[in-house]
């Protein structure tokens, strides 16, 4: 797909996709430049007051340390929106891999799949990722892997749904009596066909994932201090909930308008493609 | 002739294009029915028959509105007269759908459904409305008709859920009933006793009815008057004998033509040793397979034929006959229990991992349903180039210019190679399905119901195409159909499959006259023909001697439904094989003088 296309793809979109294609590339943009244009460092305490409302100095006022909000936001946002793509792009695709691996191999082999997703996913998510945090511990690539491997499960679960029903067809069939082998099926004949439904499934995830990672950053399994994600931002800050605080406020609409951002994006995309 | 009971002024159906300009699906359609008289809307799909008999309900599918006069008895279309046409749905107007055994819910007992409009319209009490549904189900000739109300969906064949239907949509004693192409997903012996219940029961009710079908030979049996239509606009409107006797328009002509394929010119099959694909002595079946090698549910028993280079080998048998299976095991789709195939003399593989890609190369399939035969996410041309590169390893510019060759060979213009199989027509996907198979330059294609998802004037064209590729080209055909006439159009030979079993093969001129199997002589009988008086000249199956029985695996399949069978010999040994002066061959206990005798 060339640029071009992708431009007349985002023109046709309605107006909620539009509207979900903005906040996500403003996401991915803080992302990237976010920590380079945050006023202070992150971890600098650099306001006398707690807690401090929204002042030409800081923007977005201080934390329950005296920290700058919108500097801890612009860095934070990086690890939020990184660490997410990336875990759920790997859960995806070994979700789906092993989906796939499931629709056009052997019946034992998929008999072997399904009974050991079922066994994993039978682990609440969090409570699988707080034993491995505490075996493995919590630096970010880890965190990453785990994250991942938590959500591999419920993305097999849909994406072999889907496969199988697919894996049946006529077009499959005449594919498997030409003497294709399993590879062209599942990645030629197969995989093209799921990827609307899938996408819809990613963005569920992703927004799991943001919302796993503020759990375990609350309970303190997350990132460590002083870096810190969305979710620890609002955690740390929970004693200014009473006063209303805009350091509380900030990032959980922050979290908010990622998420719901991502989800208007896949949604629209996804239905204009069915038409 | 009474004043009209329906009347239909200038009726639109529009909708809106995607670029914003009106698109009239049905244009300036007018038509009356008087009352007791049945109407029938005839056309290929796309023609807006659906469309206007759904907008005599008042309804109109999302996007598309309705304009113009429509009265049903006191109904009008804006609810100017007594009251408005979609307050009538279901109580004075009623509705036949295709799919009865999707439109009944399968977790209740019929009776419920069947008298639920009379109940929810308080047209009858409830005592009321299952005495009167009894006497329907008895009308409409349903086995048991004071108890089968009680059975589930599940528990009846679609037959009997679509007669059922016919009298859940009767129970109120509309002013109207819309029948939309009740019939078509029936076998045609299905089909006879269907169309007979419906006819006597709308004469005996005085119904009024509109009669919905693309089958031209059906509706000569249930309507009174026949609207042609064709892309949403009236091309033809008379009496049926008149349409079949005298069509005036040239449509209705192309539409007529279309509903008695001709045989094509036959290809002189050189005779020559070995057959090409030889089919011997096969058993096949799904599910786990026992200690003595049967399957759990077996399908085929004991099928043999044989193929000659360039032949076309017709197959034909209601649904569950297993036809479909044979093609399956030939492909290597489903191993056989028992029994080979055979190409050029050289065994195959039961299984399509143990066939070498030549062997694979020779034998392609073709399925019926051209929508999910087409993977909908590649183009045409990586679908034809796919095999291409697969078989042949063209590459490179060798595999446009072949595509385009293909394409060329099916008689579609070369710049449907970038279009994507969504945005071709039925006809036109079931072109580039053949094109697919001719990719790999095969010996044999096996045809599964090819033909039988497509309207009657491409159903023509296709068959037309496959018989003009079999002369240039040499291919032979395994051609699958539950059609005897679209079967005779195209095979020189013909086998007769009944719940797995080869019960007669022969030459197709053996098909023109007895003696016959007794199941291939129902079959014949029961394909509709273009009179208005077929279907009362049908006999109603004799009486059937040993309906009582079930079906055994070790007997003749057909004893339970075989009007001539005979105590002490049909319910003892298993039939012989005979074979007929004319050179058919017939698994039956009947000796040639009998069979002719029975069905002079």
């Amino acid at each position: 797909m060339n640029v071009g296309s992708i431009i007349r793809g985002a023109r046709r979109l309605p107006l909620s996709g539009k509207i979900g294609l903005a906040l996500v590339i403003f996401w991915i943009v803080v992302a990237i430049v976010g920590p380079f244009i945050a006023p202070y460092p992150p971890g600098s305490f650099a306001n006398e007051e707690v807690f401090a409302g929204s002042s030409s100095e800081f923007w977005l006022g201080s934390d329950f340390l005296g920290r700058d909000v919108l500097s801890r936001l612009l860095s934070g946002a990086r690890f939020t929106v990184g660490l997410s793509a990336i875990a759920v792009t790997i859960a995806a695709c070994l979700g789906t891999g092993l989906a796939l691996t499931a629709a056009v191999g052997p019946r034992w082999g998929d008999e072997l799949l399904s009974r050991s997703m079922d066994t994993l996913i039978s682990i609440p998510s969090k409570i699988f990722a707080l034993v491995l945090v505490a075996a493995f511990g919590s630096s970010i690539v880890l965190l990453t892997l785990i994250i991942a491997i938590t959500y591999v499960p419920g993305n097999f679960r849909i994406a072999r749904s889907l496969a199988v029903g697919l894996a049946r067809l006529d077009y499959v069939e005449v594919a498997r009596a030409r003497g294709e082998g399993r590879l062209h099926l599942a990645l030629v004949e197969v995989l093209p066909n799921m990827i609307k439904p899938l996408f819809a499934d990613i963005g569920l995830r992703f927004v799991f994932i943001v919302l796993l990672l503020s759990g375990l950053s609350f309970l303190g399994l997350g990132l460590q201090p002083p870096d810190a994600d969305l979710g620890s931002l609002v955690r740390e800050n929970t004693s200014g909930l009473a006063e209303g605080a805009l350091a509380i406020i900030a990032p959980a609409v922050a979290i908010a308008s990622l998420t719901v951002g991502v989800n208007l994006l896949i949604d629209a995309a996804t239905q204009g493609k069915a038409h | 002739m009474a004043a009209a009971h329906v009347d239909v002024r200038n009726l639109c159906v529009t909708v809106r294009t995607p670029d914003g300009s009106p698109l009239h699906i049905v244009d300036d359609v007018s038509f009356s029915i008087a009352r007791g008289e049945v109407l029938a809307l005839i056309g290929e799909s796309g023609s807006g028959k659906t469309t206007i008999a759904l907008s005599l309900m008042g309804y109109a599918r999302s996007g598309a509105s309705i304009s113009g006069d429509i009265t049903v008895g006191d109904a009008t279309l804006d609810g100017s007269g007594k009251a408005t046409l979609a307050a009538q749905r279901g109580h004075r107007i009623t509705y036949v759908a295709q799919s009865a055994a999707a439109a009944f819910n399968p977790s209740r007992r019929v009776i419920e459904q069947v008298i639920e409009p009379a109940l929810i319209h308080g047209t009858a009490t409830a005592v009321e409305a299952r005495r009167h549904a009894v006497e329907l189900f008895e009308a409409l000739a349903l086995p048991d008709p004071a108890t089968i109300g009680t059975r589930y969906p599940h528990e009846l064949s679609g037959g009997q859920l679509q007669r059922l239907m016919a009298a859940m949509a009767l129970i109120t004693r509309p002013d109207l009933v819309i029948f939309d192409e009740p019939t078509t997903a029936l076998d045609v012996t299905t089909q006879v006793e269907v169309l007979q219940a419906f006819r006597k029961v709308v004469r005996e009710q005085g119904a009024t009815g509109v009669y919905v079908s693309h089958d031209l030979a059906v509706v000569a049996q249930m309507a009174d008057q026949i609207l042609v239509l064709n892309r949403g606009s009236v091309r033809e409107q008379n009496a049926v004998r008149a349409v079949l006797e005298a069509p005036a328009d040239d449509y209705t002509k192309t539409l007529l033509a279309a509903a008695r394929p001709v045989i094509k010119a036959a290809v002189p099959v050189a005779a020559v040793g070995k057959p090409l694909l030889s089919i011997e002595g096969i058993h096949a079946g799904y599910g786990p397979v026992d200690r003595h090698g049967r399957a759990a549910h077996p399908v085929l028993t004991d099928v043999s034929l044989q193929i000659g280079r360039g032949a076309a080998v017709g197959v034909i048998g209601e649904s569950g006959s297993g036809k479909s299976t044979v093609a399956r095991v030939v492909a290597g789709l489903l191993a056989p229990t028992a029994g080979a195939v055979s190409l050029d003399g050289q065994p195959l593989a039961a299984s399509l991992k143990d066939r070498s890609r030549e062997e694979l190369r020779r034998i392609q399939i073709v399925f019926q349903n051209a929508d999910v035969a087409l993977n909908p996410a590649h183009s045409v041309g990586e679908i034809l180039g796919r095999v291409l590169r697969f078989y042949h390893g063209t590459s490179g510019a060798a595999v446009n210019s072949r595509v385009a060759e293909l394409l060329d060979l099916i008689k579609l213009p070369a710049t449907i190679a970038d279009r994507r199989c969504d945005e071709l027509s039925g006809g036109q996907k079931q072109r580039v399905n053949l094109a697919r198979a001719l990719a790999a330059q095969p010996d044999v294609i096996l045809c599964d119901e090819v033909t039988s998802a497509l309207d009657t004037v491409v159903r023509e064209a296709i068959l037309e195409l496959l018989a003009e590729l079999r002369r240039d080209l040499g291919v032979a055909y395994l051609f699958i159909s539950h059609d005897i006439a679209t079967v005779k159009a195209l095979c020189d030979e013909i086998v007769v499959l009944y719940k797995g079993t080869r019960v007669e093969s022969g030459l197709r001129n053996t098909y023109a006259t007895p003696p016959f199997h007794p199941y291939t002589d129902l079959l014949i009988s029961s394909v509709p023909e273009l009179r208005t008086d077929w279907l009362s000249g049908v006999g109603s199956q004799g009486k059937v001697p040993f309906a009582h029985l079930s079906e055994s695996p070790d007997l003749c399949r057909f004893l339970p439904r075989c009007p001539v069978a005979i105590a002490g010999r049909c319910d003892v040994f298993p039939p012989p094989f005979r074979t007929m002066t004319a050179g058919n061959a017939v698994l039956c206990h009947r000796t040639e003088a009998e069979l002719a005798g029975e069905f002079a």
